[in-house]
């Protein structure tokens, strides 16, 4: 084994490398042969940091340093000064409140996390499976296979209180127990990577940071209910996914940990990806099943569940990338685990993606029941200054506002529906005054009416309606008794729609006119936007450029 | 089930395209090859927004039109690249370069607004940097 001095993790998820993480690691690598640092500099590319929008990140080990939106040209005097001298560039460094050289732990945007999703994200190569089995990989796995029945793993899901982090909620645990009780020659597990919610991208930085957690979770699921092939479908717009998982699956497969009788047991899974071709309703589970079959990707009625009569007529198990990665580490520390953290109906943490108007924009891993507050003010250091926190949209195409005045709202799968929103996949984006939410309202209806499968007429037309409605509004050409009409149908498309997509596509409109109904009657009567966001022909304020702080 | 999906002989048609596209005869190939229906192979191409029907460009410009790229001026991003390339969206360039399309999620949300070339992502970008990008990629540099 080699020893190094110095121990330099770059994050090489999407967000960093789209940041320009990529000229930075090449530059950073010719400093480091420059110098012949090579045997004495261990460059570790991992994955998501979580602090996305301060990247490309570089964390500097053993101090903990954390760099921040590193650019090629800072390569050599990092290499020269902390790498070579021992003192560390500050004015490349994060900020801090309290300690003037902060390392990660005094950071408030870590520390005020509970990471057990994002566990090894960040922290391990994602590439390399010795990385996760040094973080104790595949020993749940292990446990499971040599020291409990699969009854024994179904309880222990169950009693964990694991709900599916897809949006739904549902028991983990009891759709295992449905799923192992049928008597079929073949099951499957499908773990559900379509994440095409617009603002959520937690899924893909766990598959890009920590491929094995979701791949070892899988294979536990194989287990508790019987199936031994299990499907990946994942959305083709991430590459680097893809190629991570192929990477990760080849590896597991050449060290007996999915294939034939894994680590010498009777049991035996394998995984197959499939790939999406961008179609947001693929994400709903039966579209999903239509999808990996190699049909379109249409919704089917309910029930027969997919846990009856799934993929291929087979009974199938389909969670989503975050419940599964939660699986290894609920196995391995037992059923109270997660019950240390979150509240008594949604135990656990929930991965967040926090974006819009807030200083650090990134995932935040948080226990369940959190307030609002705490992950936008707390942790993501708030609204950029002279703003001001307008709401915040969560559950995307799906979910609704929350608006300032619910700010301490426990974030948890009870609270957010008393709300008029939902969890979803986790998106939240932060809005400022600056947002009109009759054009967010907007924003979300064209995203449905583009990405509505056209099965249910109610879904296809009465949403192009409604949308034809907000046009007219923001507009500037609403007429009284607009605002009415919206919720009558968007009542109406919630109640007649067959799948998920249709029966959530009113939320965005409904909730903002539960919380901004005076924006809609400003935009109406007064034709006005006071958000100056809507080109109103000839209203009052003609958009005039609104100007944007980049945070 | 070893066989591969429609789906996955889509995108195998697809990705072996110069075009990068999904022409007649390849979809005619494909339904004779798999025993299906050619409306039956339509019905699943079109359904897809990642399929094209028609030749596109060399590289595939994709914009994201989240929510958090929307409230980062996505519009302008848009309006640049249209200017930069002389085309609209779902259009092609002359010499065959570039085709513009947008994205409801590329999932890059912290690094609004974003954008992909082919496989590369592309975040925080600002509308200086584009005909630099298009330069780059069209070079070969990227």
């Amino acid at each position: 084994m080699k020893i190094f001095r110095i121990h330099a993790l770059i994050c090489a998820g999407a967000q960093c490398l789209a940041a320009g993480g990529n000229g930075f690691e090449d530059a950073l690598k010719d400093e480091l042969k420059k110098h012949d640092l090579d045997e004495e500099v261990s460059l570790v590319e991992t994955g998501c940091m979580g602090a996305c929008q301060l990247g490309p990140l570089l964390v500097v080990y053993p101090e903990g340093v954390m760099y921040i939106k590193v650019k090629p040209e800072d390569a050599k005097e990092i290499v020269e000064e902390h790498f070579l001298k021992g003192r560390p560039v500050r004015r490349l460094m994060w900020k801090g409140e309290k300690a003037e050289l902060p390392n990660l732990s005094e950071i408030p945007f870590f520390a005020k996390q509970t990471k057990i999703v994002l566990r090894n994200c960040g922290i391990i190569n994602p590439e390399d499976i010795d990385e996760y089995i040094a973080q104790d990989g595949y020993e749940a796995l292990s446990k499971a296979l040599f020291e409990m029945t699969p009854q024994d793993v179904v309880q222990v899901m169950k009693d964990s209180g694991l709900r599916g982090r897809g949006g739904a909620g549902f028991p983990t645990g009891l759709k295992w127990e449905l799923a192992f009780k049928q008597i079929s020659d073949q099951k499957y597990i499908i773990c559900n990577a379509d994440e095409g919610d617009p603002g959520a991208y937690m899924d893909r930085s766990v598959l890009e940071g920590d491929p094995h957690s979701v791949l070892e979770g899988m294979a536990i699921a194989g287990y508790a209910t019987g199936a031994s092939k299990g499907y990946i479908y994942v959305r083709a717009e991430y590459p680097l996914a893809v190629k991570r998982l192929e990477v990760a699956i080849k590896q597991a497969k050449e060290a007996g940990l999915l294939g034939k009788n894994i680590l010498g047991s009777s049991f035996s899974f394998d995984i197959e990806l499939r790939m999406g071709a961008g179609a947001f309703v693929c994400g709903e589970e039966t579209a999903l099943i239509n999808s990996i079959e190699g049909n379109r990707g249409e919704p089917k009625k309910k029930p027969p569940f997919p846990v009856v009569k799934g993929l291929f007529g087979k009974p199938t198990v389909i969670n989503n990338v975050e419940t599964l990665a939660n699986v290894p580490a609920v196995i391995e520390k037992g059923s109270k685990f997660l019950r240390q953290f979150g509240t008594e109906k949604s135990p656990g943490t929930k991965v967040f993606a926090l974006a819009g108007k807030v200083n650090i924009t990134g995932l935040v891993e948080v226990p369940l029941g959190t307030p609002l507050r705490t992950i936008v003010f707390d942790i993501g250091g708030g609204v950029p200054e002279g703003h001001s926190f307008k709401a915040a949209q969560t559950g995307g195409p799906s979910g609704g506002v929350i608006p300032a005045k619910h700010l301490d709202v426990p974030m948890d799968y009870e609270n957010l529906p008393a709300l008029g929103t939902i969890m979803g996949s986790g998106g939240l984006i932060v809005m400022d005054e600056k947002s009109c939410m009759v054009d967010v309202a907007k924003f979300f209806l064209k995203f449905t009416v583009d990405e509505s499968c056209g099965k249910c007429v109610p879904c296809r037309e009465g949403t192009k309606q409604m949308l034809e409605i907000l046009e007219h509004i923001s507009n500037g050409k609403g007429e009284k008794g607009d605002i009415e009409k919206l919720e009558k149908m968007g009542n109406l498309i919630k109640l007649t729609s067959l799948c998920g997509l249709g029966q959530t596509a009113p939320n965005p409109v409904l909730s903002t006119i539960r919380y901004f109904r005076d924006e809609y009657e400003e935009h109406i009567n007064n034709k006005s936007c006071p958000s100056n966001i809507c080109k109103i022909e000839g209203g009052k304020n003609e958009r005039k450029v609104a100007h944007r702080q980049t945070a | 089930m070893k066989e591969r999906s429609l789906i996955d002989k889509l995108h195998e048609v697809q990705n072996g395209s110069k075009e990068n596209y999904i022409s007649k005869s390849e979809a005619l190939k494909v339904s004779k090859r798999s025993k299906t229906p050619l409306a039956e192979i339509y019905g699943v191409l079109t359904f897809y927004t990642l399929f094209s029907e028609k030749p596109r460009g060399k590289h595939i410009i994709r914009v994201c039109r989240s929510l958090s790229c929307h409230m980062a001026d996505a519009n302008k991003i848009i309006g640049k690249l249209k200017e930069t390339l002389g085309i609209n969206v779902g259009e092609t360039t002359f010499d065959k370069e570039f085709t513009l399309e947008e994205s409801s999620c590329l999932g890059m949300c912290s690094v609004s607004p974003a954008l992909m070339i082919d496989d590369i992502p592309f975040g925080n970008v600002e509308i200086d940097e584009i005909p630099e990008i298009i330069k780059k990629v069209k070079g070969g540099e990227l």
